[in-house]
């Protein structure tokens, strides 16, 4: 396969990449991220010793109370953890890459909303729904609302520029967010639903993380494939064209791939913002500008800092735990003022 | 020649404004008695006629006396205080798609209360007169942080960062608002859920009382001030050129603007996109010149909440849905289409 991103074709210009660093990254991120998931079994209100998870893990005993709680309740909230935090990562930097938006997020352009606002109608009107039926229509809330941003937002003149990206994102979001509060009034389900959409990964039961992770891994694998064209695309729409790509083609599968991952994401531990913001630039800041390294990473980064939030939140207070979205918007908010003041063309 | 060609253009400015006033004035008047027909109870306009001049029976007068008229009357200084402020903030920051709610102050409102709710049962006494103040320290504080960091030196305030600043601190409040609602009793969890949606239940004279005095002294110190918001319209230099203490101007206005988004946010909830649409919808009516935009302003604001109050306690019948809701539902998408035609 000729790439014409191999390092040649790009000497001497600003591009860089730095297949070395996302290498060490991506095997010292998984060590990292082996060690922050037995950590994160361990750690809660009934301590268990790391030995005990390795045996809970690999010599299950169901006699054991202890390793019952791993298996029933620590390890499905440690993989719902993981899993989110790498589809929440990955969307954002598919997002950010196919429209060179440095301020694109799940969250921030109003797509989460639109997943909790389906979620909000199930919730009132088919309460009995099965979990699958609940994620395909959390996918159908979220495309829809994407539609709807990325519509607006291109609407006007002068195309879709991040600032209006982000603005057509907070309305729509806003817009949801009201009728979801409307229904939830109406319909009584309020606390049920703040529950679900802040409550984070507490209460992952394994057949969520069964039916939600094949979802999950598809759309990751998917976007590594996509990785190549989306480097291209991220080079701008007329460079890709000219190289022979076929943009049209590459965005249509990238929007599928950000709505299987936010949209299940959200399904499985409601809406958790941010994470698809910072994680990308900081992949960005440390391997370079390829997206087929950028996105594995990503992955991982996004998984590590999620389970990391999560033994945060269980380690702050105890034995309350704050909720892990709380944990990430402290942390995404600065980041996110720094990349604003650092935008150029005000 | 130029003062004789200026005068019949203002002449004809003031003109159209006053019919304008005349004939938003008239449709407020007529919402009012829409509003007090409509209800779970239904009155007959002639018996709200009736009623008002004292001759009624008791049952229609506890009805519209102690549950209507006062939610009434809130609606119309909410809608006032929320327009006029987001005619200030546009006005100073020269940006068109800035509203109170969209900053980030409703939110930094919103989280005083909740921290007021989470520790002091809000049925105690005194607590309506508190509420006011405690929302507008949180409204004030976060209208401060996000001025601080979308203010640069030289160039004065950056419309676009203010408006992404905004969104952002908004986020990080609401996100941390989600701990204390989690850790709310039900009831108290049902209370806040109805005043964040925007429910106008202050359906008690009281909370008239609450709200009323801040308004009547900042509006007329915003009409007051209307020269120097046209004057900082048109940018920090030419604002200098033209004698006007910019960065004491703004922040009187500012301070004005936080007060009366603060003190309305403490009575009426997270009503948002008012202080967005009512300012465009008047600059519209009478042109851009805020000695008349900010009172068609208010006009405009008064009647779209006065209207969407009707609506709310109307549509789903027996049940009501929080205003603010309809007005999210009016006012997104006006917003957006704002957005769509914005350069």
């Amino acid at each position: 396969m000729s790439s014409p991103l191999n390092s040649k074709a790009l000497a001497g210009s600003k591009l860089r990449t730095r297949p070395l660093t996302a290498t060490i990254i991506l095997f010292g991120g998984v060590a990292a991220l082996l060690f922050s998931l037995a950590l994160s079994i361990s750690v809660g209100a009934a301590d268990i010793s790391l030995g005990t998870v390795w045996n809970g893990v690999f010599h299950f005993d169901a006699e054991n109370i202890q390793h019952q709680i791993i298996k029933e309740l620590r390890m499905p909230r440690a993989l719902a953890a993981a899993l989110v935090g790498a589809a929440f990562a990955v969307a954002g930097s598919v997002m950010q890459g196919m429209t060179r938006n440095p301020l694109a997020d799940s969250s921030l352009l109003g797509i989460n909303a639109g997943a909790g606002f389906m979620l909000a109608l199930c919730f009132a009107f088919f309460p009995s729904i099965s979990y699958t039926g609940l994620m395909l229509v959390c996918f159908l809330g979220a495309a829809v609302s994407m539609g709807l941003v990325y519509g607006i937002g291109s609407m006007a003149k002068g195309g879709l520029t991040p600032v209006r990206l982000t603005l057509a994102g907070a309305a729509v979001g806003a817009l949801l967010l009201a009728i979801t509060e409307g229904i939830a009034l109406y319909y009584k389900i309020g606390q049920d639903l703040a529950f679900w959409y802040a409550g984070g990964v507490a209460g992952t039961k394994w057949e969520q993380i069964q039916i939600v992770s094949p979802w999950v891994i598809g759309a990751l694998i998917g976007a590594i494939v996509l990785s190549r064209s989306i480097t291209l695309l991220s080079l701008g729409e007329d460079v890709a064209a000219g190289l022979g790509q076929r943009t049209g083609l590459v965005k249509a599968a990238g929007v599928i791939i950000v709505l299987l991952l936010a949209g299940t994401a959200v399904s499985a531990v409601g809406s958790i913002g941010f994470v698809g913001l910072i994680i990308p630039h900081i992949s960005r800041f440390l391997v370079g500008v390829d997206y087929r390294w950028i996105i594995p990473s990503s992955a991982v980064l996004g998984s590590l800092l999620m389970v990391l939030a999560d033994i945060g939140g269980r380690i702050i207070n105890p034995p309350q735990e704050v909720a892990i979205g709380i944990i990430i918007a402290v942390l995404g908010v600065p980041f996110f003022l720094y990349l604003v003041t650092k935008m150029k063309g005000e | 020649m130029d003062t004789l060609y200026l005068t019949a253009t203002e002449q004809r400015r003031r003109k159209r404004a006053v019919l304008v006033m005349t004939v938003l004035s008239t449709l407020i008047v007529v919402s009012f008695i829409i509003s007090m027909n409509t209800g779970y109870i239904r009155l007959a306009p002639i018996d709200v006629l009736k009623t008002l001049f004292g001759a009624g029976t008791d049952k229609q007068e506890l009805i519209l006396f102690d549950f209507r008229l006062p939610r009434i009357v809130i609606s119309i200084l909410i809608g006032a205080g929320f327009a006029v402020s987001g005619c200030i903030i546009q006005g100073i920051s020269r940006n068109p798609l800035a509203d109170p709610g969209l900053l980030g102050i409703n939110a930094g409102a919103g989280l005083a209360v909740i921290l007021f709710i989470s520790y002091y049962p809000p049925t105690q006494k005194g607590s309506i007169f508190l509420m006011p103040f405690l929302a507008l320290i949180g409204a004030a504080l976060t209208a401060l942080l996000i001025f601080v960091l979308s203010y640069k030196r030289h160039r004065g305030l950056l419309p676009t960062r203010m408006i992404l600043v905004g969104i952002a601190v908004a986020a990080g409040i609401s996100a941390s608002m989600q701990i204390l609602i989690l850790r709310l009793t039900p009831e108290k969890y049902q209370y806040f859920a109805v005043w964040m949606a925007g429910s106008i239940w202050g359906t008690n004279w009281k909370y008239v009382l609450a709200l009323l005095p801040w308004l009547l002294i900042i509006l007329p110190f915003v009409q007051y001030k209307a020269k120097s918001l046209n004057a900082l319209n048109l940018g920090d230099q030419m604002a200098i050129g033209l004698g006007a203490q910019v960065n004491k101007e703004r922040a009187w206005l500012l301070a004005a603007a936080v007060g009366l988004a603060g003190s309305c946010v403490a009575v009426g909830g997270g009503i948002g996109f008012v202080g967005l649409i009512a300012p465009h919808l008047a600059r519209r009516l009478v042109g851009p010149q805020h000695q008349v935009l900010v009172p068609a302003s208010a006009f405009v604001g008064a009647l779209l909440v006065i209207v969407a109050d009707t609506l709310a306690r109307w549509a789903f019948q027996p049940n009501e849905i929080p205003t603010g809701i309809v007005v999210a539902v009016i006012g997104a998408p006006y917003f957006l289409y704002l957005l769509s035609r914005s350069k």
